[in-house]
């Protein structure tokens, strides 16, 4: 008889043990033959705990699955799941996905009392008002006068920025940084951006050209996915 | 049919009785039918600046409940006869006023009357949500100050939500001299920020509280410069352009000049 392909080969890599699966076989088969495969070499109490990256290939494993596959892989053993990285996700995350990684655009006038609450950047055309407040988990470009209170990363990127075209907050916020307008009376300023100076550990205004030097990947689709 | 009109502005003090009498006044002057709303329960006045407390019997709760009908409740002015004012209830509860019941009223008045004008109480509670239940339009009235034009924009954003006109603006108790030298917030800045269209501008006048004091709108009297703008927010309300003459004039180099020459414009 030939001998069966291997369905799970691990591979040790810089960053610890890759574990690849293959995407050809039932998951049945594939947890069978990790479980030998983990199961035949237990490891001793003193050894390190070593991290391991788990590749699916083009399998999709549901929720249910993922926690098979990582029980089967701590039980009695000195090992570490760091990821479970697979090349295929469902519609439904993609759509997530594509929804958290666009730029939204929204016209409208945020008044006092309102608050305007986005998933992913906003691009605000019109002004957000004393009173009024806008909130985006990404970055926050405002079209408009931006006279009340603006936060962008609200999910804690510290890398978001603040921008518009007339700036006279009464609080910028940006991911767990706060700074609000000074007590005495101030003229706005036009085209500037909000963003936190890791050098001065606060939220700082400066021009809006600086962005370009500050924050190279700010347009780059990988940085905005990571908003979601 | 007529045209249904609510007079607001979230922040108390800042000229919604005064307004309200006012332009039902001037548009009374220019010979519409035009009937008052006081929506204001518990704390009447629109019946004061009239001049017309003394001829109250039943009031706008009373024709809610049905204890009379809506036209013995109607007080008719006693300088126009096309002018009648529904008085606010001095003793009841504050939701006694329901949205249905108010719809109910405006409707019936506007086979009647070519203006009803429904003055709003201050907050943004039941009071609010009941007077502009009924109206067509808004007008929101504001002073050149932080606080009232903050309160504005509130308002603004929730009439925006209703299904009605666009609100319109009136900044009132403007003091000429305060907003030249920028200690008082500018008539642009308000358009500005709250970005809806003027519908007009009224100067601090002393006689606007010698008038109401007196019962007698002060859109009576020929020349004081309050009378005149609010009979230009009525022109304007009746489709007229008229243009911002007051301040323009008295925001205008000349006037400077005049006042350095001590001339009187």
């Amino acid at each position: 008889m030939q001998e069966k392909k291997q369905n799970v080969t691990i591979k040790g890599r810089q960053n610890g043990l890759t574990l690849l699966i293959n995407d050809l076989c039932s998951f049945d088969e594939a947890l069978a033959e990790l479980k030998q495969v983990v199961e035949s070499s237990r490891p001793n109490r003193e050894d390190p705990i070593v991290s391991v990256n788990v590749e699916l290939g083009n399998r999709y494993l549901t929720e249910k699955q993922k926690e098979q596959l990582k029980q089967i892989i701590h039980e009695g053993n000195r090992l570490a799941i760091d990821t479970i990285e697979s090349n295929v996700i469902t519609r439904e995350e993609a759509l997530k996905w594509k929804e958290e990684s666009q730029v939204k655009a929204i016209h409208r006038i945020v008044r006092s009392g309102q608050v305007l609450e986005v998933t992913g950047d906003l691009l605000l055309i019109g002004d957000v008002n004393p009173g009024g407040m806008v909130v985006s988990t990404g970055d926050v470009y405002i079209m408009g006068n931006l006279r009340g209170t603006a936060h962008a990363g609200a999910n804690g990127d510290r890398q978001a920025v603040i921008a518009a075209a007339y700036m006279k907050p009464s609080q910028l916020r940006i991911a767990d940084y706060i700074s609000r307008a000074p007590d005495y009376e101030t003229t706005g300023v036009y085209m500037e951006c909000g963003f936190i100076s890791e050098k001065e550990d606060k939220i700082v205004i400066d021009r809006l050209q600086v962005l370009s030097h500050l924050r190279k990947d700010l347009s780059s689709f990988e940085r905005r996915m990571q908003n979601g | 049919m007529g045209e249904a009109i609510v007079i607001t502005s979230g922040k108390g003090g800042v000229g919604k009785t005064t307004t309200t009498a006012n332009l039902g006044t001037a548009l009374a002057l220019m010979d519409k039918k035009v009937c008052l709303i006081d929506t204001d329960i518990g704390l009447r006045n629109l019946d004061v600046v009239m001049g017309l407390e003394n001829r109250i019997i039943f009031d706008i709760v009373d024709v809610i409940n049905g204890r009379c009908k809506l036209k013995q409740a109607l007080i008719q002015d006693k300088r126009f006869e096309y002018l009648s004012l529904l008085p606010a209830a001095q003793t009841s509860d504050k939701t006694a006023v329901t949205s249905e019941g108010m719809i109910k009223i405006v409707e019936e008045l506007k086979q009647d009357y070519d203006y009803i004008i429904i003055d709003c109480p201050a907050g943004i509670e039941h009071g609010f949500q009941s007077a502009i239940a009924g109206a067509d339009q808004a007008i929101v009235v504001t002073t050149p100050e932080h606080a009232s034009v903050r309160d504005a924009d509130r308002i603004i954003g929730l009439l925006e939500q209703e299904d009605m006109a666009r609100p319109k603006l009136v900044i009132n108790r403007i003091r000429n001299h305060m907003m030249q030298s920028g200690e008082m917030l500018d008539v642009d800045d308000i358009v500005q920020v709250l970005s809806i269209d003027l519908l007009g501008i009224v100067l601090d006048d002393d006689e606007v509280i010698k008038a109401s004091n007196e019962g007698e709108p002060v859109a009576f009297q020929p020349n004081s410069k309050a009378s005149i703008a609010y009979r230009n927010i009525a022109r304007r309300i009746l489709g007229e352009t008229v243009p911002l003459q007051s301040l323009e004039d008295d925001k205008g180099f000349f006037k400077k000049v005049k006042k350095f020459f001590g001339m009187r414009s």
